[in-house]
Formats: structure tokens, C-alpha cells, sequence
């Protein structure tokens, strides 16, 4: 018996992107929760950048606008996420993964006879993991930038208001942009950790089991 | 009979856990089918056709007992080439059409093409070949949804073909069509069967498919009540007509 060649990748990964346009509102859906988690957590790093930022100046006007924001600046040379805010983002971050589990589940087993046939027609298990995980990867990078967007305009605004417009005179952008970058990791780490379970589940089952599913 | 043996059972059993029941399905099944033939399982629901269609499918594991396709037993086989079993040689028909539903038809059609490693080109231009055999070239850029029950099973049969598979196995594919539909199926797995020589195994209680067999496989109870060549099958039609 011949053995069947491995699905290139770039089709998978067409296959996937296809399958997440179809399927756009329910795609929004299980991104929601991402799109705001990870925007919470940019906001929250902007918003102390900005205030480290403004006290690394060292300019009296600056520093006076920190103090009236209320940061206690006394011997301190940068400004960090206090205890509660720690506790926040861990907090919003594990709630949007769980979100995250609860829709992927939701989605798996909605195209549970799905996969069934494609098992059929030659997809071994490793293409249908594939499959989800690119799905999962794409949404939450689309979704980490949307986040990210989001935390960003929130963060300097926030921070203009706060602050006064002084906030916005000198940016740290290069912070900003690192900041950027790991919501942006953290968001497709999250959103692959959540479509793990469910994607496992999905190849593992035989063909018959998944069609004899009722939908 | 020197025919080439396409698929072969010995023995095969199936029993299925319900709560503290074990429930025997199929009790010992063993049957060889010639390439070529235009085969149908008939049987009552329950008798355990669907199940034996599944396993000659490589769908599900017998409990006991072996099956052989083209003489390979199919319980050796790992998943790669479990999976070229399912993609290259054989093609699936089934009773609710199972096309996926975000693709069209002909995305269908190409689906097991792309599997099988045939290039974007190649397969666009044999799934729309494909279509035009089923008569549904129009249709191609048209969603399951979009389309009639008749119409989804001809994509299906258009995509059980796409690898020119050597065994169709089709699960009751004319249960959920209505007479002239079914009979268009039917008809369009016959043509398959004699032009292109594909062997066709078809799990059906549809009287309508024992006018295009070529043998039929009673199952009663988990096993092979009787087999009839189509010879004999026209003398005992006779007498229930």
C-alpha cells in the first residue's frame, strides 16, 4: 500500500484562511474575548510607559502632572504595573483563555460531521490539528491587532486626560512598540493554547464516531 | 472464477458497548467481491449493513476478524497509508451527502484532489470535468446550501470520483432523495460502474438499486442471509412482481 504525501503547507494554511472567511462572525465571536483581554493589557503597559516616560524626563512641569495623576514618584526611577493591576491582567488573560476553550469547543463540535468527511476523503489527523491551529493562529493575530490597536489609542488617551497634553509631547515609542509586539505574541499564544484541547480532540476521533454525530 | 478480488472479508465481527450490554452487530461476515461488480447490501435497518459498509470502508475496526483490500489487510495498514487508502482508492457516497459546507461545489469536488497532492490547476480542471459528468458544471461556484438534495449527492458522487478511486462506497445514497432523484444516482453510479469499470458497493434498502446490480448481499441479523447473482435476482424480482 502507498503512503499519502503531507498536504503542502501553504494550501493548509489557504484552506484555513477560507474557512475563517466563511465563517466571519464566528470567527468574531471567539475573538472577542481576545480582542479585549489583549487590549487591556496594552493599555495598562501604555498607560505606565507614558508615565515613565514622563518621569525619566526629569522636567518639573512633568513631574508635577504625575503627581497630581496620583503616582508616588518618590525614589523611583520607573513607573510598573502596580500589585492590583498585575492582578487584573493575569485575571482578564486566564478569563479570555477559558472563553477562548468554550467557543473553540463550541466550533469544533459544530463541524464535528466536517471532519469526519474530510478524514474520509484522505485528511490524516495531523492536517486537521493543522488545520485548527492555523485557524486559531490567523484569529488571534487579527484579533491581537485589534487589540493592540485599540490599548494603544485607549492608553494615550487615557494618559492625555490624566496627565494633561504634556503625556503626549514625548512619546517613548520604542517601549510603545515593544509593548506592541508582546500583546501581540501573548494574544496568538492565547489563542492557540485555547483551541489546543478542542483541536486534539477533533483529529483524534475516528471518521464513523464523528459522523454519526447529530446536527 | 479468475476475477480480480477487490475486497475481501473473513469473519468479520462487530460489537458495539451499550452501558453494560454488548450489543453483536455483526456476527461473523465473509464475503469477497469481485472489481467491477456492482455490488449491493441489502437489509433491513439494523441488520448491521451500515456497519459492514464501514468497515470495508477502513471507517471503523471490525472486533474480530480481517478484511483485505486488493489482498492488503487493512488493520496492518499505519495512518499514512490509511489515509491513502481512503483518499486514493476508495470514494465515499453517503446517505446526508456530507459536503463540507463553507467550500463549493467545486472546492468539493477538488478537496480530495488537493489531499492527494494533485496540483491547483490540474484539480480545478478535473473537478470541472467532473461536474460536467454529473451535469452540474453550472453550478460550480454554487455552496451545498445553495443547492438541491439531488444536486448535493451528484457533487458527492463527483467527488467520490475525483481520484478515480476503485471501489464507490455509497451508504444509502438515494435514502434521503425522492424516487426520480434516487434513480438519477442510481443511474449515474451505474455509468461509472460500466464505463469506468469502478467497483460499486452500495448499502441500501432501496428496491430501485436491485434492477442495476450486479449481485446482491442480503444481510439479516449480522449475517449473509443469502447472495444472489443478477441472473437469479431477475427470476426471484419475478415472482415478487
Amino acid at each position: 500500500m502507498e503512503r499519502l504525501a503531507a498536504l503542502p503547507f501553504a494550501k493548509s494554511v489557504e484552506i484555513a484562511y477560507k474557512s475563517i472567511r466563511v465563517r466571519f462572525f464566528r470567527s468574531l465571536v471567539t475573538t472577542a474575548s481576545l480582542v479585549l483581554a489583549v487590549a487591556f493589557l496594552c493599555y495598562v503597559q501604555v498607560v505606565n510607559h507614558i508615565a515613565t516616560g514622563l518621569l525619566q524626563s526629569g522636567d518639573p512641569v512633568a513631574l508635577r502632572a504625575l503627581v497630581r495623576a496620583g503616582y508616588d514618584i518618590n525614589g523611583i526611577t520607573a513607573i510598573g504595573e502596580s500589585a492590583q493591576q498585575q492582578w487584573l491582567v493575569s485575571l482578564s488573560l486566564l478569563v479570555c483563555v477559558v472563553g477562548i476553550i468554550n467557543a473553540q469547543l463550541m466550533a469544533v463540535s459544530e463541524r464535528f460531521r466536517e471532519i469526519g468527511t474530510m478524514k474520509c476523503l484522505g485528511a490524516l489527523d495531523r492536517v486537521i490539528m493543522l488545520l485548527f491551529l492555523l485557524e486559531a493562529g490567523m484569529q488571534g493575530f487579527a484579533g491581537s491587532l485589534l487589540g493592540v490597536l485599540v490599548g494603544l489609542l485607549a492608553g494615550v488617551a487615557s494618559a492625555a486626560i490624566s496627565l494633561g497634553t504634556i503625556a503626549l509631547s514625548g512619546l517613548p515609542l520604542a517601549a510603545l512598540a515593544m509593548t506592541a509586539l508582546q500583546s501581540i505574541l501573548v494574544g496568538c499564544l492565547l489563542s492557540l493554547i485555547g483551541v489546543l484541547y478542542p483541536a486534539i480532540a477533533a483529529a483524534r476521533m475516528e471518521p464513523v464516531e464523528a459522523m454519526r454525530v447529530e446536527q | 472464477m479468475n476475477e480480480h478480488i477487490i475486497v475481501r472479508t473473513t469473519n468479520v465481527t462487530k460489537s458495539f458497548q451499550l452501558g453494560r450490554h454488548e450489543l453483536q452487530v455483526l456476527k461473523g461476515i465473509s464475503l469477497k467481491i469481485a472489481a467491477g461488480r456492482y455490488i449491493s447490501i441489502m437489509g433491513p435497518s439494523g441488520s448491521g449493513k451500515s456497519t459492514l459498509f464501514n468497515m470495508i470502508g477502513g471507517l471503523d475496526k471490525p472486533t474480530s476478524g480481517k478484511v483485505f483490500i486488493d489482498e492488503v489487510d487493512i488493520a496492518q495498514l499505519d495512518a499514512y497509508e490509511l489515509a491513502w487508502l481512503r483518499c486514493r482508492k476508495i470514494g465515499y457516497i453517503f446517505q446526508t451527502f456530507n459536503l463540507i459546507p463553507v467550500m463549493t461545489a467545486l472546492e468539493n469536488v477538488t478537496l480530495p484532489m488537493i489531499f492527494a497532492g494533485t496540483g491547483n490547476d490540474e484539480a480545478m480542471e478535473r473537478g470541472m470535468e467532473l461536474l460536467r459528468l454529473v451535469g452540474l458544471d453550472q453550478r460550480h461556484s454554487h455552496r451545498p446550501s445553495e443547492l438541491s438534495g439531488g444536486q448535493q449527492q451528484r457533487v458527492a458522487v463527483a467527488r467520490a470520483l475525483a481520484n478515480n478511486p476503485a471501489i464507490i462506497l455509497a451508504d444509502e445514497p438515494t435514502g434521503n432523495l425522492d424516487l426520480k432523484t434516487g434513480e438519477e444516482i442510481i443511474g449515474l453510479l451505474k455509468q461509472m460502474s460500466s464505463e469506468r469499470g469502478v467497483t460499486i458497493i452500495s448499502a441500501t434498502h432501496d428496491f430501485k438499486m436491485l434492477n442495476v446490480s450486479d449481485e446482491v448481499i442480503w444481510i439479516r441479523d449480522g449475517r449473509i442471509d443469502k447472495i444472489e447473482q443478477r441472473d437469479e435476482l431477475n427470476i426471484s424480482m419475478g415472482t415478487i412482481e
